[in-house]
């Protein structure tokens, strides 16, 4: 896919992978210079980094997944959606606000031969788009551009894929007198009525109501190194620790990773990333997308809207830890 | 002198001593306004629900005297009492989240931040839902979603009109995603009481802020809200932080929402119940498609009539007065 040979961006933890790739082209350039050959030491020491770096990515802290969750490289809604799709208009606007909202894109794709309404939060590629975008965080605008296309969607039969990639919804003035609060609300209820499948994928950052704006559907998807959380670790750190710098802390304990969720019932699907990370093969991620919205959709297909409707209300109505007691008890 | 001035100008003229008042404030003889200053007899204050008779201050209250307020006398069928909170990510900040509620239990005799039940108001049937921000903060784990559905449910299933008080700081981190997913599960059953076509009215206490704002709070058919009540989705400090500015003294106030569109209408508490009972009655299906009152040859005469009673009909008023 990478036609321009760009610098990779590191995390911290893959310094020593760094390192040791940094060694072995050194030893290539040198070999080179006094015609040594070398191949069986650079196979082996190959074979190492691709072993370390295995190591490095199977075992990572929720801290660190949430780096690679947040990696400037990482790929974002607009590549996936170019990437799994035959066709594709973005649609602009929630006919109310008088502005559009950058850091919330949808529109109409075909997928598989067949029209789907997509869309989720969008992150910045570089710098200059972040600013542009917000840093994926919406304003009332993007959850009612949101909800009117897929209004849309519904009217017209269209399934719905929405993508999840936001730190949260943004805490401005001019959100906050737009009304943040009832433009996520308005989605949470409105997505239980629709008739159409909704499928729903974190791939980045899901970052607490602005994430669950867009997040009710039928099926929810996760990229292994995504993260989802009621409130961002350096929030409630610096809530319940009084220290933001337990931001680590916080990030184990509140269990955002893809296992934690699947274990407690909210997640339905974790799909593995290349090693590395999904930017380190951003075409091999989106064909592991395709293929499980493919998988997930035709199986939504089979089922009429009200049935779908009864699944999804369900699905949610079962999500929760308390303990029942009988009456004799209290 | 009316005796009523002779106190008046007692209490201005020598107010008691610093000592004899701090004693009585703690004997709970006396309140003391958080917001004037002034004392008044604890006793009194409840009989006005707890709202200043001197500044209007709407002092904050819990939900046994919520529902005591709301509720017709012997009318309140407490629901789920029996739903209690687990510790399902054993969290642990600087405190175990599992030895903090127990410490909660104890101290307020909940067992969670919600209580749930059914009701007449004013006569009306209701299902009331009040949460109470002593527990947590009012914040929402499994407990409150769960009791709060199937009070919401239950309201579907009976088809009665669905009240709920709001005063929370929002999702309860403790319990991780677990609570965000109670916003959807919450606005769910929301949708199906509405489907249902039967009236939802949240009444906005202080504080009404985060996860709940962004669900069950702003999804009423009608919006209430008690007086210089904070609602808002962001915290304050967060909001000041991205903005690196100071914001308006009325940012996320009760009378901001109303001003921007977001809730319907300011109620004192002391109208509250006054308030829900009208708005129930209006939505009460109307049986008899005939006119209620009178035969159309003669429904001009009680237009007349009721005129006479209210000469400030048709004619322009201060709005400010009205
Ligand atoms: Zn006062």
């Amino acid at each position: 896919m990478a036609t321009t040979e760009r610098k990779p961006i590191l995390l911290d933890f893959e310094k020593p992978l760094a390192e040791l790739e940094a060694r072995i082209s050194q030893i290539r350039e040198l070999a080179e210079v006094n015609s040594v050959d070398v191949s069986d030491q650079i196979h082996q020491l190959e074979s190492r980094a691709q072993q370390l770096r295995q190591e490095i990515f199977t075992s990572l802290s929720p801290a660190q997944r949430i780096q690679v969750a947040r990696h400037p490289r990482r790929p974002s809604t607009l590549d996936y959606i170019q990437a799994i799709s035959e066709e594709w208009i973005e649609l602009h606007g929630d006919r109310r606000s008088g502005k559009d909202d950058p850091a919330m894109v949808g529109g109409i794709a075909r997928f598989e031969g067949r029209p789907v309404v997509m869309l989720g939060h969008q992150k910045g590629r570089d710098t200059k788009d972040n600013v542009t975008r917000n840093f994926g965080m919406a304003a009332p605008g993007g959850y009612r551009k949101a909800m009117r296309l897929m209004e849309h969607a519904d009217r017209f039969g269209m399934p719905i894929f929405t993508f999840i990639d936001t730190p949260g919804a943004w805490p401005g003035m001019e959100a906050e007198q737009m009304g943040q609060g009832e433009a996520i609300a308005y989605n949470l209820r409105e997505m239980f009525r629709l008739e159409v499948p909704i499928l729903c994928t974190v791939i980045g950052e899901g970052g607490s109501g602005g994430a669950l704006g867009v997040g009710v559907g039928d099926h929810l998807m996760m990229f292994e190194h995504s993260v989802y959380y009621v409130a961002s670790p350096e929030a409630c750190a610096a809530i319940l620790w009084k220290d933001a710098a337990r931001a680590n802390q916080a990030a184990e304990a509140l269990k955002i990773t893809a296992w934690d969720l699947k274990q407690v019932g909210i997640l339905d699907q974790l799909l593995p990333e290349p090693i590395g990370g999904a930017h380190a093969d951003p075409l091999m991620a989106a064909e592991t997308l395709q293929q499980a919205l493919s998988q997930n959709l035709a199986r939504l297909l089979q089922m009429s809207g009200d049935q779908r409707r009864d699944r999804r209300y369900e699905k949610f109505r079962q999500i929760g830890e308390f303990t029942e007691q009988t009456e004799a008890h209290i | 002198m009316s005796l009523f001035d002779w106190f008046a100008n007692r209490r201005k003229a020598s107010p008691i001593s610093q000592e004899r008042q701090e004693r009585d404030i703690a004997d709970g003889l006396w309140t003391k306004c958080e917001q004037c200053g002034v004392l008044a007899y604890t006793r009194d204050l409840r009989a006005n629900q707890q709202v200043c008779p001197e500044c209007g201050h709407h002092h904050r209250i819990f939900s046994e005297e919520r529902i005591y307020q709301l509720i017709d006398a012997d009318s309140w069928q407490p629901l789920d009492r029996q739903i209690m909170p687990q510790d399902p990510l054993r969290f642990r900040d600087r405190k175990t989240y599992h030895d903090r509620l127990r410490d909660t239990q104890t101290k307020t005799h909940l067992s969670d931040a919600v209580q749930t039940g059914l009701g007449q108001l004013s006569g009306e049937p209701v299902a009331l839902g009040v949460m109470d921000f002593r527990f947590m903060g009012g914040s929402m784990g499994s407990v409150v979603g769960e009791k709060l559905t199937r009070l919401i449910e239950r309201g579907t299933a009976d088809r009665l009109p669905v009240v709920i008080v709001c005063a929370s700081g929002g999702a309860r981190m403790q319990e991780g995603m677990l609570s965000l997913m109670q916003m959807a599960k919450i606005s769910a059953a929301l949708e199906r009481h509405r489907a249902a076509r039967l009236l939802y009215v949240p009444v906005l206490s202080h504080p009404t802020t985060g996860g709940v704002t962004a669900s069950f709070a702003m999804l009423g058919d009608i919006i209430l809200a008690e007086p210089s009540a904070t609602i808002g989705f962001a915290g304050r400090r967060v909001v000041e932080q991205t903005l690196r500015e100071k914001l308006p003294e009325d940012f996320q106030t009760a009378e901001f929402l109303l001003h921007h569109g977001f809730v319907d209408q300011i109620v004192p508490r002391t109208q509250l119940k006054s308030i829900l009972a009208q708005l129930i009655r209006l939505h009460r299906p109307v049986t008899s498609l005939k006119p209620v009152q009178s035969a159309a040859d003669d429904a001009v005469e009680p237009l007349r009539a009721r005129q006479a009673l209210r000469p400030s009909l048709f004619v322009p008023q201060d709005s400010s007065s009205a």
